[in-house]
C-alpha cells in the first residue's frame, strides 16, 4: 500500500512536470505568432486550452496535496498510535492504584483515631485544652490556638489570601487606558457580562433584599464572636463575602460599586494586614525579648477579651471578606 | 538575648510588610521598596551571619509568648544565615538585571503586583530558610508556589500562561503530598515542632513501630519537593517556565525558588527524620540514581536544543540532578557538597539567564544561534558573563563549578563501592556533554557574524553592572570558597 502511494506520487510529479513544460512551449509560441485575425482566435483558442491546463493542473495538486494529508493522518491514526495510548492509560491506572493502595495501607498502619494513648494526645494539646482559656483569654480554644499560640502560620495564611488575589489581579484585570478611559477590552468585557448574567430577576431581587443584611449580619456576629464560641475571621469573613456575592448577582454591579469598588479593596485589605502585621511584630518582638508586654488577656468570656485575637479576627474576616468578591468580580468581567 | 538575634524573625516581617505596603504604591516606588528591601536583608544578614560565625552555635527564637512545643519558632544557625545572604544577594542582582525588560514586557499598571510577588517570594524563602517548624514550613511554600506562578505569568504571553499552568498542576499536586506527609507525620509524633518531632521519630525508630507509615512520610515528602524542585523525571514544567518568562523571573525561579526546596528537603532529613532513618529508609539510593540520570539526560537535551534560553533551562535539569546525586550519597560530606553546588548553581544559572536574554536583544529578538553571532561583541557584559557562567557550569579550575565536583568526587571517594564509580563516570560524561553545549555557544557568541546585524537599542546600563557584579562574585565564588565551605560544613554540624 505504502509503495503504491510513493509511486502513485511519483507518476503524479512526473506528468505535472509534462504539463508544465506543455506549458511553457505554448508561452513561446505565442510570443513567434503574428497579430492577425486568424491568429488572434488561434489565440483566443490557445488561451483557452491554457485556462483549462491550469485549471486541471490546480485539481491535481489539490488532490495530491488530499493524498499526502490521508497518508499523514493514516500514520497517526495508525494502530500503534492506539496502542501507546492505551497502554498509557493502563499504566496510569495500575499506578494510581498502587499508590491508593500504597496510602491505605499506611492508614491502617496509623495510630487509630480517638485512642487515649496515641501520640497526638500529648503535653501540648493538653496544655492548649487545659491551660488556653487562661493564658490566652479565648473560650474558643480553636481561636486561641490559631492566633496566639500559632499566630505566626495564621498570618502567613492572611498573606496566601492577599498573594492569591493579586495573582488573579495580575492575571485578570483589564485596566484603563492612560487617560483613564475604557479600553475596548473593558467594554467587550462588560458587554460579555451583561449578555450572560441575569438581568432584573424579580424572585432573586427580593430574596437577596431579604437575605443579604441577615448574611452579613451574621457573618459580622461570628468574626466578632471568634473568641467565645466556634467560627472566627476566616468563617465569618467567607460568609460576608457570599452575601456580597450575592448581593451583586441580584442587583448587578451598577449598584455594588457604589459601596464596593477596586479602590475600597485596596484600602481595606492593606489596612487590616497591616495591623495585622505589626501588631504581631509588636507581640512576637515582646514575646522573644522576655520583655512585658501591654496586651492584657482581660476576663475570659467578655466580648473585650483575649488581648490581640478580637481584633486580629476582624483583620482576617475583612481580607478574607474582601478576596472573596474580588474573586468573584475578576473572574466574572476583570474588575471591580 | 542580643538584638542581633531577632534579624531572622525582622527580615521575615520586613519582607511581608514590604509586600503589602506595595500593594497601595506605583510601580516605580514598589520597585525602589523591593530593592532597597533586599539590601537591607542582605545586610542584616551578613551582620547575623558574622555573629553567629563568633558566637560558634544556633539558637532558637521564640515567635511569640509561648515557648517551643506550643508556639511557633524559627532556628538560626551559620548554615541558614549564610543561604540567607546568598538568596538576598542573587535576588538583588537578578532584579537589577532584569529590570529593563521587566519595564518592556509588562503591562505598566501590574508592575506593582511583580514587585509585590519579589517581596513575598523573599519572605517564603527566608521563612523556609529559618523556620523550625513543619506546618509554618507548608504555610509559607504555598505563598511561594502562589509567588512563582505569578512571576511566571507575569509576562502574559500564550507561551507564559501554557507555563504557568503546567507550574500550577504539578506544583498543586506537591504540595498536596507535602500536607498529607506532615498530617501522617503529625499522627505519629503528635508534634509540628521539627526538634520534638525529631525525638519521637528516633524512638519510633528504635522500636520498629509504624514502619511502614514512617518510610511512606519519608518518600511522600521527599517526592513532594522533588517536584518541586524539579529532579529530572519530575521536570516537565521547568523549561518552558524558565525559557519563556521575563528574565528577571527565570533567573529567581531557576536560582531561588528550587533551591530553597531543595534547602528545606535537607533540613527536614536532617533535623526531622536524621540521616540515619532516611538513609534506612533507602530513599537516598533512589536520589542518586534519579539524580544521575537526571545529570545526563538534562545535558543531552539541553545539546537537542536550539533555543539558547531553552538549552540554559534544560542545563538546570542537569545541575539540580547533581545536586541531588551529592545528596542521595547519604553523607555529610555529600550533604556540604550539594549545599555548596547549590550556591554556585544558583549564582551561575541567575547570571546566564539574564545575559542570554541581552545578547537575544542585541540579536534582533531570535533566540536561535545563528543570529546570536557576533553578540558577545554587541553586548559586551552580556557576553563576558555567559562565558563565565558557562565555564563555571562546565567546571573548569578557578571557578565555582570546578570545586563543586571536586567535593562532590572527594566525598564519593571516601565512602567507595558502586556509588564513587558511577559519580566519577557521571561527572566525566557531563562534563563532556556541558563542554559540548556550552562551549558551542560561547564560540558561536564570539563568532564574527557575517549576516547583517538588525538594528537594535543599547543595551542597558544598568543591567549591565549588574552582570559584571554577578560575574565578579562567581569568580570571587570559585577563588575564594575555602571560608564559604568550611562555613558551610560548620553550619551542618549545628544544623541538627
Amino acid at each position: 500500500m505504502e509503495r503504491n502511494d510513493a509511486s502513485l506520487l511519483k507518476s503524479k510529479f512526473a506528468a505535472f512536470l509534462e504539463s508544465a513544460s506543455v506549458l511553457d512551449d505554448a508561452m513561446e509560441k505565442d510570443l513567434e505568432r503574428g497579430s492577425d485575425e486568424k491568429a488572434q482566435m488561434r489565440e483566443k483558442a490557445a488561451y483557452e486550452a491554457r485556462e483549462m491546463l491550469l485549471r486541471r493542473r490546480h485539481e491535481n495538486a489539490v488532490r495530491d496535496e488530499q493524498m499526502l494529508y490521508s497518508r499523514i493522518h493514516r500514520w497517526s491514526r495508525s494502530r500503534g498510535a492506539v496502542y501507546i495510548n492505551s497502554l498509557y492509560r493502563i499504566l496510569a491506572v495500575l499506578l494510581c492504584s498502587a499508590i491508593i493502595v500504597c496510602l491505605m495501607l499506611t492508614v491502617l498502619d496509623m495510630p487509630p483515631l480517638g485512642d487515649a494513648l496515641a501520640p497526638v494526645n500529648n503535653e501540648v494539646s493538653q496544655r492548649y485544652i487545659e491551660k488556653g482559656m487562661e493564658e490566652t483569654g479565648a473560650v474558643n480554644i480553636v481561636a486561641g490556638m490559631i492566633l496566639d499560640y500559632r499566630a505566626f502560620d495564621t498570618l502567613g495564611e492572611s498573606t496566601v489570601l492577599f498573594i492569591a488575589a493579586c495573582g488573579v489581579l495580575m492575571l485578570l484585570r483589564i485596566d484603563r487606558d492612560q487617560n483613564g478611559r475604557p479600553t475596548e477590552e473593558l467594554i467587550a468585557a462588560e458587554a460579555d457580562d451583561r449578555h450572560y448574567e441575569p438581568k432584573n430577576d424579580v424572585i432573586l431581587q427580593r430574596s437577596a433584599a431579604v437575605l443579604t443584611p441577615i448574611i452579613l449580619l451574621f457573618g459580622i456576629y461570628i468574626i466578632l464572636n471568634g473568641h467565645l464560641s466556634p467560627g472566627g475571621g476566616f468563617s465569618g469573613g467567607a460568609i460576608i463575602g457570599a452575601g456580597l456575592i450575592l448581593y451583586l448577582n441580584a442587583f448587578g454591579f451598577k449598584k455594588t460599586e457604589a459601596f464596593i469598588n477596586f479602590r475600597l479593596f485596596t484600602a481595606v485589605t492593606f489596612s487590616a494586614l497591616m495591623f495585622y502585621a505589626l501588631a504581631k511584630t509588636y507581640s512576637f518582638y515582646t514575646g522573644a525579648n522576655h520583655l512585658h508586654s501591654i496586651i492584657s488577656t482581660g476576663t475570659p468570656g467578655n466580648i473585650l477579651s483575649a488581648g490581640l485575637i478580637l481584633p486580629l479576627n476582624i483583620a482576617v474576616g475583612m481580607v478574607v471578606a474582601c478576596t472573596m468578591y474580588a474573586f468573584y468580580a475578576l473572574f466574572r468581567k476583570g474588575g471591580m | 538575648m542580643a538584638f542581633i538575634q531577632n534579624v531572622p524573625f525582622f527580615s521575615i516581617i520586613l519582607s511581608m510588610v514590604s509586600g503589602i505596603v506595595s500593594s497601595v504604591l506605583k510601580r516605580n516606588a514598589a520597585r525602589r521598596v523591593t530593592l532597597a528591601l533586599a539590601t537591607a536583608v542582605l545586610i542584616l544578614n551578613s551582620m547575623l551571619t558574622v555573629f553567629i560565625f563568633r558566637t560558634g552555635e544556633s539558637y532558637t527564637y521564640m515567635m511569640g509568648h509561648f515557648p517551643a512545643p506550643w508556639g511557633n519558632e524559627i532556628r538560626a544557625g551559620l548554615l541558614e544565615s549564610v543561604m540567607a545572604c546568598c538568596f538576598a544577594l542573587i535576588m538583588l542582582l537578578s532584579l537589577l538585571g532584569g529590570l529593563h525588560k521587566v519595564d518592556l514586557q509588562i503591562n505598566e499598571h501590574k508592575q506593582n503586583l511583580y514587585f509585590i510577588m519579589a517581596d513575598l517570594m523573599l519572605a517564603s524563602l527566608l521563612a523556609l530558610v529559618y523556620t523550625n517548624d513543619s506546618f509554618t514550613a507548608y504555610v509559607f511554600i504555598e505563598i511561594n508556589t502562589i509567588a512563582a506562578c505569578a512571576l511566571i505569568m507575569s509576562r502574559q504571553n500564550g507561551h507564559c500562561l501554557v507555563a504557568a499552568t503546567k507550574y500550577m498542576i504539578m506544583n498543586l499536586l506537591a504540595s498536596g503530598l507535602l500536607l498529607m506527609a506532615l498530617t501522617f507525620l503529625y499522627g505519629l509524633t503528635g508534634h509540628l515542632l521539627m526538634s520534638n518531632i525529631r525525638e519521637s521519630v528516633q524512638a519510633l525508630h528504635e522500636s520498629g513501630q509504624y514502619n511502614t507509615a514512617l518510610t511512606v512520610v519519608v518518600v511522600l515528602i521527599t517526592v513532594s519537593l522533588c517536584i518541586k524542585s524539579a529532579l529530572f523525571p519530575f521536570h516537565e514544567w521547568l523549561p518552558d517556565a524558565y525559557g519563556y518568562s521575563t528574565p528577571a523571573s527565570a533567573a529567581m525561579l531557576s536560582s531561588l525558588i528550587s533551591k530553597s526546596y531543595l534547602f528545606l528537603l535537607i533540613k527536614i532529613y536532617y533535623r526531622v527524620f536524621g540521616l540515619e532513618v532516611v538513609r534506612m529508609s533507602g530513599i537516598t539510593n533512589i536520589l542518586f540514581l534519579f539524580g544521575a540520570l537526571g545529570m545526563i539526560l538534562g545535558s543531552v537535551s539541553a545539546i537537542r536544543e536550539r533555543d539558547i534560553r531553552r538549552m540554559v533551562a534544560f542545563s538546570s535539569v542537569a545541575q539540580i540532578g547533581y545536586i541531588y546525586m551529592a545528596l542521595g550519597l547519604g553523607t555529610k560530606e555529600g550533604t556540604a557538597a550539594a549545599i555548596f553546588h547549590m550556591i554556585v548553581h544558583a549564582a551561575a544559572k541567575s547570571m546566564l539567564f539574564l545575559s542570554s536574554s541581552g545578547l537575544i536583544d542585541v540579536s534582533g529578538d531570535i533566540k536561535q544561534f545563528r543570529p546570536l553571532r557576533g553578540s558577545g561583541y554587541r553586548n559586551i557584559p552580556a557576553g563576558v558573563a555567559f562565558t563565565v557562567g558557562a565555564l563555571s557550569m562546565v567546571g573548569v579550575p578557578l571557578m565555582g563549578g570546578f570545586l563543586s565536583k571536586m567535593y562532590v568526587a572527594s566525598s564519593a571517594l571516601s565512602i567507595g563501592g558502586m556509588k564513587a564509580v558511577i559519580v566519577l563516570a557521571g561527572l566525566g560524561i557531563s562534563t563532556i556533554l556541558n563542554t559540548v553545549y556550552f562551549l558551542h555557544t560561547v564560540i558561536s557568541i564570539y563568532r564574527p557574524n557575517k549576516d547583517a546585524v538588525p538594528a537594535c537599542e543599547k543595551p542597558d546600563t544598568l543591567s549591565g553592572i549588574a552582570l559584571w557584579a554577578m560575574a565578579a562574585f562567581n569568580v570571587l565564588l570559585g577563588t575564594f570558597s575555602v571560608p564559604l565551605y568550611n562555613a558551610i560544613r560548620t553550619g551542618l554540624d549545628m544544623f541538627a
